[in-house]
């Protein structure tokens, strides 16, 4: 089956800097694909470049089969796009907007129905301005989905919302998913990746770093399973000097690197008998958020922030 | 260019201005404010009865008393002798104000017995259209019943009809003209510059360019929607000059492609200006830079005729000019050829303008 986006070598350049310096991806058909990266990293570049917004230097670019830049007509009636800080005529309710871009595509579409689908039918007569930046965001993905798409743009679609306007927006992507629609999604939340994607691409400085579902990324650039034990530094200090594998200190809890189950007793074993104080034990992976943190290095303002080493007894970084 | 998506568009638009009142206000109710305002500052309300002022160089001969006697029956006008002694009619009526006048030349009783050809002469005002029409109907029909009192004999009475010198026309016969040449200046203007920056900053033409609309789709949406404003303001400025302070515009048929490429040219002009200014802030003080100076010296408060001489020049460079002086002449002066060559003017800025901008403003970014 014929890819539904299909990238090699793009490139986009403003005068000496390329934004987007060379890389491949590939769609499938009905799959969630997130393009994870931190701001500037490319992302939306790359993004406008496949909706035919932006023109790009070098590669070839190629969606449903055709070149957006120079095919656009084409496209548009197969593509929905939220771009990033959607926004739309200030005066105008959710229900015009609809009917306006039903008009623009020739199309007959149920507004109720759309406005349902994402769950703004309360707001439906409302004026654009009036409406939260999590219902503007609502009504993008609604417009976006007049044309009936194949394949759904979304850059950064929850940026800036509120935890429940972002989980509202998160059902409606799965919902769109279930219709058997592609997705390419933006983000620099980790874990709206990792809830949503199918299969994930990082982008630093313009270049794909890693890629692949969320678990073979974890597994691939992830550090092994570890043990943490709570107790004092001395434990730590002692497990340091007997165990052939890393020790490390993190927010007080020693955490001690294991690759097979049996290495789990073993410690524990060796701790009790060591007659050093401990409480609570568990054990903790690297999340998407983890690798993430140690493949770029830093992490965004307003995404979420990893604690100093990425590792945490609970998993995973909550905003 | 589908119609569908050009009426989707402008059905928008519409909204976003009705909805937004401050446009509405500055394209419907300024003007009338303004009509009122220089309206009543300038304006003496004169009677308005269809006086005509004759001069008989004829003495007291019988077929000039028979002219007379014809012109008074027909009730349409009310005659008043002037003295010989005044000299030149037409210097007289200019000086006087009057708009209607008939010179009886001397000879007229002789050369009717004698059933040689002679004329009457007709002075009106083309700006009184409806006096003009009343004094020549007038005329025609005491010109008529001579000719018929020589039944079996061809007609031997004519007219020879001139108008009044030009300086007769009041300041309210300009101003109603001038006040629609600003509506379609203004509101244009103002707007675009404004939309064109305002829609790039918050990103709408780039959301508009993701669904099929075009960009000629778009600008001949907004034009359309200047079109029905200036129609609008046209049909109100015509109602309060004309009913409130007795202006005589009228318009005629050449009127309305003056209202049609008028609102092109400047939608077209506001949006190249607002395309290449970077910011709303900018766009908005570089739309008032041009306007501001077209509207005052293109003839919009006073006629172009009263400026010195080196105004006068400036105001032939303005696009504006055109419009209003193109107007003045289908509305006030019924000159159908100075009309035309104004209209070529504006047709021409408009169409290259338009033109031009589809070209100029991008709504994708590099």
């Amino acid at each position: 089956m014929e890819p539904t986006v299909e990238v090699q070598g793009l490139v986009k350049r403003y005068g000496s800097l390329a934004a987007v310096d060379g890389i491949d991806l590939k769609l499938r058909a009905g799959e969630v694909f997130a393009f994870l990266g931190p701001n500037g990293a490319g992302k939306t570049t790359t993004v406008e470049v496949l909706e035919g917004i932006r023109p790009r230097s070098a590669g070839k670019v190629r969606v449903l089969g055709h070149d957006p830049w120079t095919e656009r007509a084409k496209l548009q009636r197969r593509v929905g796009v939220i771009p990033q800080d959607f926004s739309f005529f200030d005066k105008i309710t959710p229900t015009e907007a609809i009917q306006f871009y039903a008009r623009l595509f020739d199309k007959r579409p149920d507004p109720g129905a759309l406005l349902r689908q994402v769950e703004l039918e309360e707001k439906a007569d409302d004026q654009f301005e009036k409406l939260s930046g999590g219902q503007k965001q609502k009504l993008g993905l609604a417009l976006a989905l007049v044309n009936d798409p194949e394949v759904l743009f979304l850059d950064e679609p929850t940026t800036g919302l509120d935890p429940q306007a972002r989980r509202t927006v998160w059902t409606v992507i799965r919902s769109l998913r279930k219709g058997g629609r592609t997705i390419f999604l933006t983000t620099h939340y980790l874990e709206e990746a990792q809830s949503l994607a199918d299969r994930v691409a990082i982008i630093d400085h313009g270049k794909i770093i890693a890629h692949g579902t969320p678990g073979e990324i974890i597994e691939r650039f992830g550090r092994p399973q570890r043990l943490v034990i709570e107790g004092p530094t001395s434990l730590a200090k002692s497990l340091e000097g007997w165990w052939r594998r890393p020790v490390a200190l993190v927010n007080g809890r020693t955490e001690v690197e294991v690759q097979a189950k049996e290495e789990i007793l073993e410690v524990l074993q060796w701790v009790s008998a060591s007659g050093l104080p401990w409480s609570g034990v568990g054990t903790t992976r690297d999340t998407l958020e983890d690798v993430f943190v140690r493949l770029v290095g830093r992490m965004d303002e307003g995404g979420s922030r990893a604690s100093e080493s990425g590792t945490d007894a609970k998993g995973g970084g909550r905003t | 260019m589908r119609p569908s998506r050009v009426a989707a568009y402008l059905l928008v638009f519409a909204r976003t201005y009705l909805r937004s009142r401050v446009g509405l206000f500055f394209s419907l109710i300024f003007p009338i404010i303004l009509i009122l305002l220089f309206g009543s500052i300038f304006s003496n309300t004169g009677s308005s009865s269809s006086p005509v002022y004759v001069q008989n160089l004829d003495g007291t001969s019988v077929a000039s008393q028979m002219f007379l006697t014809s012109l008074n029956a027909t009730g349409a006008v009310s005659v008043h002798m002037v003295s010989s002694s005044v000299g030149n009619l037409s210097t007289w009526l200019v000086s006087k104000g009057y708009t209607a006048g008939i010179v009886l030349p001397a000879g007229f009783q002789t050369a009717f017995a004698a059933h040689r050809p002679v004329k009457v002469i007709v002075y009106t005002d083309p700006a009184q259209p409806s006096t003009a029409g009343i004094v020549q109907g007038a005329v025609g029909y005491a010109v008529t019943s001579m000719n018929y009192a020589q039944s079996g004999q061809a007609p031997v009475v004519g007219t020879v009809e001139l108008n009044v010198g030009s300086t007769t026309y009041q300041y309210i016969d300009y101003l109603v003209p001038g006040l629609i040449g600003f509506s379609i200046l203004t509101s244009p203007m103002f707007s675009m510059t404004n939309i064109a920056a305002q829609y790039k900053k918050q990103k709408l033409f780039r959301q508009l360019s993701l669904t099929p609309l075009t960009r000629g789709e778009w600008l001949a949406a907004s034009v359309l929607w200047y079109l029905v404003l200036v129609f609008a303001s046209t049909v109100v400025m015509l109602a309060v000059g004309r009913g409130l302070f007795g202006a005589t515009a009228t318009p005629t048929l050449l009127t309305i492609p003056f209202l049609i490429f008028g609102p092109m040219l400047f939608v077209s002009l506001g949006l190249l200006l607002g395309t290449f200014s970077k910011t709303p802030e900018s766009a908005a003080v570089v739309g008032n830079l041009v306007t501001f100076p077209m509207m005052f010296l293109s003839g919009t408060f006073f006629p172009v005729s009263l400026f010195p001489d080196y105004l006068q020049a400036v105001a032939h460079v303005l696009p504006l000019y055109y419009v209003i002086d193109g107007l003045n002449n289908t509305m006030v002066f019924q000159n159908t050829t100075g009309a035309l060559t104004d209209l070529l003017v504006v047709v021409a800025l408009a169409v290259l303008l338009f033109l031009a901008a589809i070209r100029a403003f991008r709504w994708q970014e590099e």
